[in-house]
């Protein structure tokens, strides 16, 4: 049945915001673990870990993420689990945050002098002291801005798990569709919403950013 | 874990994966090509324009970076006819992915630009040279090679996104794998052989683009 576009029919667009917000953080939090283990394997000084973090990010970023939630949504049900969309999409966004979070952690552990390191055991810190109380502190101070960007990435990316039928922004922005038939200004919408999101993101991002060239 | 594997079937329908994949590389180049001469253009207007035509790229950069690829291409395919503008899939795509690849590549270029050093082209106006052979060889020329990574992953990037159009049944590479999975019900096969393909066609851009660099930029 069609009707006409009505305020209740933002409210449910400004509501299925949530589910995209949720998505992302869970998203962002299943990518961090990911992406600790990559950073850690791709700097760290072994061969073995050095392939592996290279390997993973390489396949994870060569394959479309449409294709990673797909291979998750039909690979989990595959293995006897009947799945809601929102765990196959949450395992395929961790999945793909964990490739690109760990890139960028990773650039921020290596550019931190070999120095560092050396003065923290020369003053008899322990490795894992070293990390906490010299490393760490000076790489987060250089990877925030990225993951900040990137963390705008994730949510105009959370869009692709509607293909999966998992119900957020777009998902909800098709439904209405479908109800209204007026698609124009649904998805001048949805986008609307999209970009309120995005871009206070984006613009903290680049202040970060221009604060951490004033500190060098 | 009680499933059989089974690729032959997918195999079988090699013809469509084919089709599929020419698809996908033929967008990708076309929009990669658009996308990288219209990018240069408007990171042009970004950093030499006139107050209010800068104001209009980047309010039109801003807006695309922050909003996702699939409601841009929604938007052209399913929203324009709705205010008269109807557009068939190719057209729409093409012209979603470009939209999207110019925004990203403005920002990239005009990145490059700020990266000339001013005493650069002081340099070059003491030379002598010329407005147009100071932006060729001292603006344009050295700003491409700084930013040359970022521009290759940002097209390997959309190389994958393509993937995207299959939403709107663009016969792509992607859009293959849900006609074969609709054959023959075998969903997790033939996704991991689209993904397989897909990687190939990354490492193959990403050889490409290094061999590109080798050739463009290497000092005489």
């Amino acid at each position: 049945m069609i009707r006409e576009l009505a305020l209740l029919d933002l409210y449910y667009l400004v509501l299925a915001v949530r589910w995209t917000i949720a998505l992302t953080l869970l998203a962002l939090a299943g990518g961090s673990i990911i992406g600790l283990l990559v950073a850690a394997g791709g700097a760290s000084h072994h061969r073995l870990p050095q392939w592996l973090a290279r390997g993973y990010v390489g396949v994870v970023q060569g394959i479309p993420l449409l294709a990673w939630l797909f291979i998750f949504y039909f690979g989990l049900s595959i293995v006897g689990y009947d799945l809601p969309p929102l765990v196959a999409a949450t395992v395929g966004f961790s999945v793909y945050a964990g490739a690109f979070l760990g890139e960028i952690w990773r650039g921020a552990l290596i550019a931190i002098p070999r120095t560092q390191w050396e003065a923290g055991t020369s003053i008899g810190l322990t490795y894992l002291e070293q990390l906490r109380h010299v490393i760490i502190p000076q790489a987060v101070r250089i990877a925030i801005p990225a993951t900040v960007g990137f963390l705008v990435q994730l949510i105009k990316n959370t869009s692709l798990a509607a293909v999966i039928g998992f119900v957020e922004l777009t998902r909800e922005g098709q439904m209405t569709t479908a109800a209204t038939f007026q698609p124009f200004a649904v998805y001048l919408l949805v986008a609307a919403l999209y970009f309120s999101l995005c871009y206070p993101l984006t613009r903290y991002s680049r202040i970060l950013e221009g604060r951490r060239r004033a500190v060098r | 874990m009680a499933y059989t594997f089974q690729f032959r079937d997918v195999f079988a329908q090699k013809d469509a994966i084919v089709d599929g994949m020419v698809v996908t590389m033929q967008l990708s180049g076309v929009t990669i090509g658009l996308g990288f001469v219209l990018g240069t253009l408007v990171a042009i207007v970004l950093v030499y324009g006139r107050p209010w035509a800068v104001a209009l790229a980047r309010v039109y950069v801003e807006v695309i970076r922050n909003t996702p690829l699939i409601v841009q291409l929604f938007l052209i395919f399913f929203g324009l006819p709705g205010v008269g503008i109807k557009l068939d899939v190719t057209t729409a795509s093409l012209l979603a992915l470009t939209i999207n690849l110019t925004a990203y590549t403005a920002e990239i270029v005009r990145a490059g630009f700020d990266s000339i050093p001013k005493s650069q082209i002081e340099a070059g106006i003491s030379l002598g040279l010329t407005r147009p052979q100071i932006f060729r060889h001292i603006v344009l020329l050295p700003a491409i090679k700084n930013v040359y990574p970022s521009l290759s992953s940002q097209f390997v990037l959309l190389m994958l996104a393509t993937s995207v159009v299959s939403q709107i049944s663009a016969a792509d590479l992607f859009h293959a794998g849900s006609i074969i999975q609709s054959r023959t019900f075998r969903d997790f096969e033939v996704y991991t052989v689209i993904s397989v393909l897909y990687l190939c066609l990354t490492l193959i851009m990403r050889g490409g683009f290094g061999l590109c660099y080798h050739l463009l930029f290497r000092r005489p």
